[in-house]
């Protein structure tokens, strides 16, 4: 299977099976219209009339030459490959609801405002504690683990994060594991003391900002109402700062209400911070700041324009990363990730602040989602075999899907919430990241060009 | 070749060898928290 598109001037095809990426002229590119279906005489009968029969020969030879080397057309094999086969997920990362609770308001809230449907609570110690010997005990032979404080807004937890770290620091020598503590905050509460201890102990933190003051603010605001931008960007500024400009990500939703999100992407860049990601919101129809099929053809040109100046300001030194743009070509993640997708559910669970175990964050509150507790130690076999066999190739619409391997069959929370059925892709967020992988390998393809 | 460039041969066939350890970080941990991008993620066995 192959897949190719033009953007910003470069036509560029992907090799599905083998990962291979080519940047073709547009003989090449026309003759993919019609090859491997056509033979030569009549490719050439189709392309005459705007190409000489000798390129259009010359061409189809090189195209011959990548397949015999497997970079085009190269068979999916993988399911049968004994990496795939013998793979045996064990649970490797926590998502740690230290706090369903928050101290500001978000009108897209998945988690209702902080407390996920239920009780605004906090975790306590002994079950953040067993939550950690949870991971540490079902985690098999990996020696790499992540946990990540999250909520509601976990600094409202502060103190009970600490004893977490401490106690997952004590035990995960015992174990001869390597943890890495992540977290996710919205800066209200950050303050020096904070910012030391996070920076001490947390290989990442992802700071959510949506962008512009007044797309920030007519989401993102306190329980009073007042907008959050004023108050939290010397905070976040303060806090990349700290950390050298490394290992930490602004985080931003765009909405219906900002289409144009990509003059969000650009501000936060020109506020200083290097690290970004914005994401679109995930949000039936009936809301009014949902992103409908009607604005995909807005949103893509959005997407198309911040790969354009993202290219132009990296080039004059001041350069930014964004998150979906990102694309190692050469040293990314294996081909069984890229099959076997997120891990919710399977490498990766959400414990709640009762000790509840869900397949992750966004199924929190779903009760039919619940998989088991702390407490028990165990985990419901059926829920959990499902999210382990919710790869791509079970998946019928990512089967046929050329950016299988790059978005490894999407979110299984977006899926149940727009089709119940984790199994069904969730179709605007396919469109929406088909094009960030389109403007990611336009963006490589135009650095290439400058190497 | 004269018509096409390749920018990355056949990374896919090549990591299938020696995949599936599962060290490298949980994709939805890292940045995004909704949506998945795989292909963005390290390799902790390069």
């Amino acid at each position: 299977m192959i897949h190719k598109f033009n953007q910003g001037g470069k036509y560029i095809v992907i090799d599905v099976n083998s990962g291979s990426v080519h940047v073709v002229d547009e003989l090449v590119y026309n003759i993919l219209d019609y090859y491997p279906n056509m033979s030569s005489n009549e490719i050439i009968k189709c392309l005459s009339s705007d190409f000489s029969n000798e390129d259009i020969d010359e061409a189809i030879k090189e195209i011959e030459i990548l397949k015999n080397e497997g970079l085009l057309f190269h068979k999916d094999t993988y399911l049968e490959h004994e990496s795939f086969k013998n793979r045996k997920p064990v649970v490797k990362a926590l998502c740690l609801h230290v706090s369903h609770d928050c101290n500001i308001r978000c009108k897209y809230c998945f988690a209702s405002q902080g407390d996920f449907k239920g009780q605004r609570a906090l975790m306590d110690i002994e079950i953040g504690k067993k939550s950690i010997d949870f991971l540490l005990n079902n985690s098999g032979n990996r020696k790499n683990l992540e946990v990540d404080f999250f909520g509601g807004e976990p600094l409202m937890n502060f103190e009970v994060v600490k004893e977490i770290v401490t106690y997952g620091r004590d035990k995960e020598k015992e174990y001869g594991k390597n943890i890495r503590f992540t977290t996710t905050t919205n800066g209200v509460l950050l303050d020096d003391e904070k910012m030391e201890f996070i920076n001490e102990h947390m290989h990442n933190v992802v700071l959510s900002l949506d962008g512009r003051e007044s797309v920030n603010d007519f989401m993102r605001y306190t329980i009073n109402g007042k907008g959050t931008y004023e108050m939290i960007i010397p905070k976040l500024l303060k806090m990349a700062e700290l950390r050298n400009h490394e290992n930490y990500y602004v985080r931003g939703t765009f909405t219906g209400f900002n289409l144009d999100f990509s003059k969000d992407v650009l501000h936060m860049a020109d506020l200083g911070f290097k690290h970004i990601s914005v994401e679109p919101v995930v949000a039936e129809p009936h809301h009014d700041y949902a992103i409908k099929e009607e604005d995909l053809p807005t949103v893509f040109n959005h997407y198309e324009s911040l790969a354009e100046e993202y290219l132009k300001r990296r080039n004059k030194g001041n350069g930014f990363n964004f998150f979906h743009f990102m694309i190692d070509l050469n040293q990314g993640p294996c081909v069984i990730k890229r099959i076997s997708g997120c891990g919710a559910g399977s490498e990766y669970i959400a414990v709640t602040p009762e000790g509840d175990i869900y397949p992750c964050h966004q199924f929190v509150g779903n009760t039919d989602f619940r998989i088991g507790s702390v407490f028990d130690n165990t985990i419901d076999k059926d829920i959990y075999e499902s999210f382990s066999e919710a790869h791509v190739y079970n998946k019928e619409k990512c089967n046929s899907c050329w950016a299988k391997f790059y978005c490894s069959g999407g979110c299984h929370a977006n899926a149940y919430n727009f089709n119940k059925d984790i199994m069904v892709p969730y179709d605007i967020g396919c469109e929406m990241e088909k094009k960030r992988i389109e403007c990611a390998l336009t963006v490589q393809a135009k650095l290439s060009e400058e190497e | 070749m004269k018509h096409i460039k390749t920018l990355n041969g056949a990374t896919l066939v090549k990591s299938a060898i020696k995949g599936g350890c599962g060290e490298c970080q949980t994709s939805c941990q890292s940045a995004c928290k909704t949506s998945c991008t795989v292909a963005n993620q390290e390799c902790e066995n390069k």
